[in-house]
């Protein structure tokens, strides 16, 4: 294998698993403190897709400002998304489910996933959505004779701030030690004194976020259309199981691991790209059950 | 609880009923319960595998199995009778699952859905390239002889295969009945609410599981075939998410609780995804997801159980919920 390949394969990889990881701890952060696998993560994502085409769109169709502001308008419709459909679906559809078998919970959201793939066709129509103005405008980088748009690194940047912004509001803030009391015993939690159903609303709104701030800004490379959000949860079903469920450091080594995977596969077996993700997992979990970083449960009798 | 002679008598009194109904039948109903039965053999094997608290995400790969060894039979080996077809598309689902079981019988909840269903997309993503088998476009299938019966006409030829398909359903459903009720099938009940007491016991959880996984895999095949004569055409469709989704759908409408109702569900189910997608083809996803969350929401047990919750007495049975904490 030339270097140049190498490095091809190494940077398609980072750039990969910088749009997967955003998505991915979202699903994964979900599942640590409600319990649920939430199959509707993709819908959201693609909700936040449409979201994001439609403002950029409006915006860069009518000259209205500044270019570099159009980002933050794709930021605005992420968080207007997350802000609308995180209460609405946990407050009145998941909370009715809670302490429901979790397999069953992922057959609530499985549901919640048909619903939102025919709202979103009602809502956007079924044509394709285009907003790539934001995609060319931090011009191009060139690495060992390659050319890469600057956009893409811009994206691993957002995903590292993603991480840290996370990982520091997990593990270094008050309301972070309560998130993880709940995800290690909700019950002793709420006798605690702690308001599990608010941490709850907000832990899956923080979800939704995660997954339209995925979608917001992966909207400007690709065409968004009906179909995306399957192709998504897949994708992040995929890194969540192989990083371990509820595991946000998980999260990102898997989403390097699913980035390089696929990366390696368009670039030496391109036949086996569809399903090398999935290799992968299986992979992974014959070895590790449970992921790469399972968590610690004691054993009930 | 029937006996075994009980089951196998209503085994056949549900074929004399299904036999007349369907030659009353309109063709296109013909064709939607041919269909339906087929799907319901697909979540009749979750059913099994559910009693034992696992639920898999991946039957698409064994209705997938069961789907292409039927095709090929037909179309390299010019094999076109529909038992020895069958046969074959249960025979694969068997070996697949027989194969597949041991590396599973670890993982439990949701590892073992995911897993699953891994597996099934690796098989579409791997028949998707495989341009031997068609590619994405799949392969076309002619129509079948049923011991050597060609039925002439269209209407015929379903009626024909509408039998057949209900024959092999019955005595599917009877003998998963004869098994749910026995000893083995009873342990699956307990493991599925305890396994550690069950390994005290002395029976073996990972047997209970294997097998209850393997017959499932068998009635994957055994659908797959008939649905694959159903349709005349197979693409690796049969094998992707939605598909199984669509399986384990079925499956949590009907509940454990009854066979009988895994082919109503089915039939239910097919009857509201052609009216609605006829009449509103672009809300008639969204409606089925309304339909399965009301399910979840208040018929916990699936629609095996309005009998026993519509009965006074048995009300309280039916629903009996152990509070887990977990």
């Amino acid at each position: 294998m030339s270097a140049k390949l190498a490095a091809a394969i190494l940077i398609d990889g980072v750039i990969d698993a910088s749009w997967l990881f955003i998505v991915a701890v979202g699903l994964t952060l979900v599942f640590g403190v409600l319990n649920i696998l939430n199959f509707a993560h993709g819908s959201l994502f693609a909700v936040g897709a449409y979201a994001a085409a439609s403002a950029a769109g409006w915006y860069y169709g009518g000259d209205l400002g500044p270019p570099f502001f159009g980002y933050l308008l794709m930021l605005g419709a992420a968080l207007a998304v997350a802000m609308i459909l995180g209460p609405l679906l946990e407050r009145g559809i998941l909370r009715f489910f809670y302490r429901r078998d979790e397999v069953v919970l992922v057959l609530v959201t499985y549901a919640l996933f048909l619903i939102l793939e025919d709202a979103t066709k009602l809502i956007w129509g079924a044509e394709a959505y285009y907003a790539s103005e934001p995609y060319a405008l931090l011009g191009n980088v060139s690495f060992f004779g390659l050319s890469y748009v600057g956009y893409d690194f811009a994206l691993i940047g957002l995903a590292l701030i993603v991480g840290i912004l996370l990982w520091f509001g997990i593990n270094r803030t008050v309301s972070g030690k309560i998130v993880l009391a709940i995800i290690h015993d909700r019950d002793i939690s709420r006798a605690m004194g702690v308001n599990v159903n608010r941490v709850f609303a907000l832990a899956f709104t923080l979800g939704v976020f995660l997954a339209a701030l995925g979608g917001a800004f992966t909207a400007p490379k690709i065409s968004v259309q009906p179909g995306i959000g399957i192709t998504v949860i897949l994708l992040s079903f995929a890194v969540v199981v192989i990083g371990g469920l509820g595991s946000v450091e998980g999260a990102a080594i898997a989403a390097l691991f699913v980035g390089f995977a696929r990366a390696t596969a368009i670039h030496l077996v391109p036949w086996a790209e569809l399903f090398i993700v999935y290799l992968v997992m299986a992979l992974v979990l014959a070895f590790r059950p449970e992921g790469l970083f399972q968590r610690m449960s004691a054993r009930k009798i | 609880m029937p006996g075994i002679i009980g089951t196998l008598a209503a085994a056949v009194i549900a074929f004399a009923v299904l036999a007349v109904a369907g030659d009353a039948m309109p063709n296109w109903l013909v064709l939607v319960a041919t269909l339906a039965f087929a799907k319901g053999l697909v979540a009749l094997g979750i059913v099994a595998l559910m009693r034992g608290g696992l639920v898999s995400f991946g039957q698409g790969t064994f209705y997938c199995a069961g789907a292409y060894a039927a095709g090929l039979a037909m179309r390299s080996f010019g094999i076109g009778d529909a038992a020895v077809l069958v046969a074959l598309g249960a025979i694969a689902g068997l070996i697949l699952g027989a194969i597949i079981a041991p590396l599973l019988a670890g993982y439990r909840g949701i590892f073992f859905a995911t897993l699953t269903l891994a597996l099934s997309m690796i098989v579409y993503g791997i028949l998707n390239k495989t341009y031997s088998l068609g590619g994405s476009d799949g392969l076309n299938l002619h129509a079948p002889r049923f011991f050597g019966y060609q039925p002439a006409g269209s209407r015929n030829a379903s009626y024909a295969l509408f039998l057949f398909t209900s024959l092999v359903t019955v005595i599917a459903a009877a003998l998963c009945r004869i098994h749910f009720d026995s000893v083995r099938g009873l342990l699956s009940h307990a493991t599925r609410d305890n396994e550690i007491r069950v390994e005290y016991l002395g029976a073996s959880v990972r047997w209970v599981n294997g097998i209850n996984f393997v017959i499932a895999a068998a009635l994957g095949g055994v659908g797959g075939a008939l649905s694959a004569l159903s349709l005349g055409h197979i693409d690796p469709d049969f094998a992707f998410w939605t598909t199984s989704g669509e399986f384990v759908f079925l499956a949590i409408l009907s509940g454990y609780m009854s066979v009988a109702a895994v082919f109503g569900a089915a039939i239910l189910l097919e009857l509201v995804r052609s009216f609605s997608s006829q009449y509103f083809p672009n809300t008639w996803q969204g409606a089925l997801g309304v339909f399965l969350l009301l399910i979840i929401l208040f018929l916990p047990e699936g629609l095996g159980s309005l009998p026993l919750r519509l009965r006074p007495s048995g009300a309280k049975s039916a629903r009996a919920p152990i509070e887990k904490f977990k």
